[in-house]
């Protein structure tokens, strides 16, 4: 039965990540991504690690895929053009991942000599454990990484910003040609902002 | 009958590596985050596997700490892509070549 569920999700991920990897359109990307962490999710339960397992559908393919798909929203992305990458790249790509496939195929192999899992008790998988761990031993891991999630937060509302009334974020500081000089995010009539700086509630209205 | 540890760490290679291709020769920005998603995932299902061969809770916790830094990663990118795509009107990393010398 076990060994059912595994075949059954495993080959799941396997074709969701491959869709993931060779699917022109970014939503489908996306969305078989979430496919693809679903499963890992119930292979994560399948190791006795329930609380990640929602974690995962939680975080992963709750809120991160939802960001993904605003982004994807928002910028309006479209199918990629398959012109201009030739054969060459792809080809050295796809050899370098066939050559860390095959080193970690051979470690996992030559390391196959290991003891036998022990069977799971409802105290290996209890979350209290892990909750006295997570809290006692690595408390300052926690908190550091509760820290970079402030910075992140932030460091995601700046860069993402619009330009601001006073235009600080110029737009000709590049000096490529040929690009419009209009905000694409901005939808209004008039894409050129007024010089002069306004009073910051009228960029909310 | 419980599947062996090894299956996993096989399954885990294999997304890496389908990870690895996507993220060398996906040109969309978006599609290279996801790869790399997908090759974060890997590792964690690695460090999972482990986890419960050494019958221990220190892998399950490394993996917990690794998605906060995952979302963190994802948010700031996609900001990040967001501000590009104000200047370039575009995504396709063949053309940011703004530091390109």
């Amino acid at each position: 039965m076990e060994t059912l569920i595994f075949a059954l999700f495993a080959a799941l991920a396997l074709v969701s990540a491959i869709v993931v990897v060779t699917h022109k359109s970014p939503i489908y990307s996306t969305l078989s991504l979430v496919l693809a962490l679903f499963s890992t999710a119930v292979l994560y339960v399948l190791l006795g690690a329930p609380f990640l397992g929602a974690l995962q559908i939680l975080v992963y393919a709750g809120a991160l895929v939802v960001l993904f798909l605003f982004v994807l929203m928002l910028l309006n992305v479209q199918k990629e053009e398959t012109a201009h990458a030739g054969r060459g790249p792809q080809l050295w790509t796809a050899i370098v991942g066939a050559v860390v496939f095959a080193g970690m195929m051979a470690l996992v192999f030559w390391r196959s000599g290991s003891p036998a899992v022990t069977p799971l008790t409802p105290e290996s998988v209890s979350l209290k454990t892990l909750a006295a761990e997570l809290f006692t031993r690595y408390l300052l891991p926690f908190e550091i990484v509760g820290l970079l999630l402030l910075v992140a937060v932030i460091g995601a509302t700046v860069a993402a910003r619009k330009p601001d009334a006073l235009g600080r974020i110029e737009e000709h500081e590049y000096v490529s040609g040929d690009e419009p000089r209009t905000d694409p995010l901005k939808s209004g009539p008039d894409p050129h902002r007024p010089s002069v700086a306004e009073p910051a509630y009228k960029e909310a209205s | 009958m419980s599947v062996p540890i090894s299956w996993y760490l096989l399954l885990a290679a294999a997304l890496f590596a389908i990870g690895t291709i996507g993220a060398l020769t996906r040109r969309n920005g978006i599609s290279i985050f996801l790869s790399i998603e997908l090759m974060l995932n890997a590792a964690n299902l690695t460090l999972v596997a482990y986890a419960r061969q050494m019958d221990q809770r220190t892998g399950q916790l490394i993996v917990f700490f690794v998605m906060a830094v995952a979302a963190a990663e994802a948010a700031v990118g996609l900001a990040l892509f967001i501000a590009v795509f104000r200047q370039r009107h575009t995504i396709d990393v063949n053309r940011m070549n703004l530091m390109r010398w």
